[in-house]
């Protein structure tokens, strides 16, 4: 199937969510349904990297937070009053008008911006570790989770470790309830990351992450250009997870580094792919959705922490019984059926 | 010069028994992922571990630490075997080390912590000792025993592991391991056998490594995260596989974030060692003692 109809699919797919969702008439629905589809993106995203070129981004939550700390601080530009000085001689001024215009930008604005700068922190981790083992690089990234968190508690601008407060707009564009537009929101980028996610794979791009995957070394010495893939890869998956996590000030409306930094999303966005299958834009999807829903009914029914727990034995169940995930399983089944 | 050099020389000081203290962590993972190219990012959840068990038996039935790390030692070792049991049968054999053992061991580590934040809550712990409190003085120069007895443990027990690996017949299999498998297999030795012992000893000295944390600092079941970049980034900055390399390492990033909590602020020190990671793996992927 050709990627433009896929995406033409997947756009169908997505608005008869949408519609349907609408008969719910359930605000927790939307809720719940935000951070499901929260999950399909950043799993989709951590699948670009770490499903197509075989390199694990340990550092998810720090790329998402990137995403929702940008929100943040361009928020928080109302509060700023706009001279630029240096030792009260006064440079220039930036008009009031103009920060608080700036800091009303609408959320598919702010999700362009978050998604570029977490795109960039991908981009210079990878340069500077991507040349060697894979391991370092995961070993980088793991690190790079704890020091954006530093940086972001340490920056008072954006609230340090007291967290930030977001006041939502009165009423939301297009549909009227707020929460209803986030989800739409959501549900487009998901949409798009999945289209992304599929295109790559059938493309010249995608079958040049699958030799680095299969044997780097062989890949290389066939002139496939490696770095320039691992950090097209890097950049990409990066922005996504940035992407998933640009709304998000405005969906929790107070967030402090703790939250923002979870371990809840560093463990889902590996676990969700891996639990799915690695090889296929199906993979991640499936995981998302299964592992997502399981969740939020846990959180519901017995409590957040055992949830987590829940997602840690999943992962390390399906890494070691079913190495391919459930798409495996399935293709499995199949052929022994076919034999 | 503004700066009074009694305050640089005890920030100094400082970072010698903190980069003393910061070698009984790595070591392990020396071992693991510098000798058996194990990549055991869970390692310092069992370091935790270790800590929540000294602490348990400490305010239990008081207990000096140490001495109850001494004692778990068998215990996390036994475990280490079965990990690496674990981790042979399900990645090592099966020829797909990279992408899922490192899931796993993510696995090992989100579950450890999870399981003591449901256990014990988010609350720090610590122990109680008799050289908690107390501090050396020298002149102007302070030795809190707090941090003295682990760096000196910490360098027993390197100074033990560098004998076993370069002395004896065992620590020499298990460098023989690193460099030649097969050649090993050849031989009729059993490289598997060999490397789990070597992984149940990286294990062993996270118990000791654990009560020398929370020696040092109380500690919740999330410090353990703080700990991944720095443990990783001495091992890289020391050399992959070089136990001296580790300890010089140790000091080294012990010093730096010491001066730089002392100069900037200790919320600055975490991003020390990561700029340590990222500049070695720019400019010197080998390390200093590097193979």
């Amino acid at each position: 199937m050709r990627s433009s109809w896929f995406l033409l699919c997947a756009v169908a797919v997505g608005a008869a969510v949408f519609g349907l969702s609408r008969l719910v008439q359930s605000e927790y629905f939307f809720f719940a349904g935000y951070v499901v589809l929260q999950y399909i993106v950043l799993a989709t995203a951590w699948n670009i990297l770490g499903g197509y070129t075989g390199y694990v981004n340990f550092g998810s939550a720090a790329f998402f937070a990137i995403g929702a700390y940008a929100s943040v601080a361009i928020y928080k530009l109302r509060t700023l009053s706009g001279v630029v000085a240096i030792d009260d001689h006064v440079l220039f001024e930036i008009p009031k008008a103009l920060l608080v215009w700036l800091s009303d930008l609408p959320i598919p604005v702010l999700i362009v911006i978050g998604g570029m700068i977490a795109g960039l922190v991908g981009l210079g981790t990878g340069y500077l570790t991507l040349r060697l083992r894979g391991a370092f690089f995961a070993i980088a990234t793991l690190a790079l989770a704890v020091v954006v968190q530093t940086l972001i508690t340490n920056w008072d601008y954006v609230g340090g470790s007291r967290g930030a407060y977001i006041l939502r707009p009165a009423s939301a564009p297009l549909v009227g309830n707020y929460i209803e537009y986030l989800f739409l929101i959501m549900l487009s980028l998901a949409v798009i990351a999945v289209a992304a996610a599929r295109a790559i794979e059938t493309s010249r791009l995608g079958y040049g992450f699958a030799t680095i995957r299969d044997d780097e070394l062989a890949a290389e010495a066939s002139g496939v250009p490696t770095l320039k893939l691992k950090l097209i890869a890097t950049t990409l998956s990066g922005a996504f997870m940035g992407m998933a996590g640009a709304p998000l000030p405005y969906y929790v409306t107070y967030l402090d580094p703790a939250s923002g930094f979870s371990l809840a999303y560093a463990v889902n966005s590996i676990a969700m792919p891996l639990v799915g299958g690695t090889t296929t834009w199906v993979g991640p999807l499936v995981g998302a959705i299964l592992l997502g829903t399981i969740q939020q009914i846990a959180t519901v029914t017995i409590s957040s922490a055992v949830n987590l727990l829940i997602v840690g034995l999943i992962l390390i169940a399906f890494v070691i019984i079913a190495p391919n995930g459930l798409v495996g399983l399935v293709q499995g089944w199949f052929r022994k059926k076919d034999t | 010069m503004g700066i009074p050099y009694e305050l640089l020389i005890n920030a100094v000081i400082a970072g010698l028994l903190l980069g003393g203290f910061y070698a009984a962590v790595t070591l392990g993972v020396s071992i693991s992922f510098g000798i058996l190219d194990i990549v055991n990012i869970a390692h310092p959840a069992f370091i935790i571990l270790g800590s929540y068990i000294a602490y348990i038996v400490n305010s239990k039935l008081g207990v000096d630490p140490i001495v109850v790390s001494i004692v778990m030692a068998p215990a996390f070792y036994a475990l280490g075997a079965l990990i690496y049991q674990v981790y042979y049968v399900s990645f090592e054999k099966r020829g797909q080390e990279a992408l899922r053992s490192l899931a796993f061991f993510f696995g090992l580590l989100f579950v450890t912590e999870v399981t003591l934040i449901l256990v014990f809550g988010v609350d720090y712990r610590y122990v109680e000792a008799a050289y908690i409190g107390p501090t050396l003085r020298f002149g102007f120069v302070d030795l809190p025993l707090r941090m003295l007895v682990p760096c000196l443990m910490s360098i027993l027990l390197f100074l033990a592991l560098q004998y076993f690996l370069s002395r004896s017949f065992l620590g020499r299999a298990i460098n023989a391991v690193a460099q030649d498998q097969l050649a090993l297999k050849l031989m009729a030795a059993d490289p598997t056998r060999i490397k789990r012992i070597a992984f149940g000893l990286s294990i062993a000295t996270a118990a000791l490594a654990g009560a020398l944390l929370i020696i040092i600092q109380p500690v919740e079941p999330s410090v353990g995260r703080e700990y991944i970049g720095r443990v990783f980034a001495i091992c890289v900055l020391g050399g992959l596989g070089s136990l001296p390399g580790t300890m010089i390492g140790a000091v080294l990033l012990g010093v730096v974030e010491s001066l730089t909590s002392t100069f900037y602020g200790p919320s600055w020190a975490p991003a020390v060692a990561f700029g340590f990671l990222l500049l070695t793996l720019a400019f010197r992927p080998a390390g200093i003692l590097g193979r």
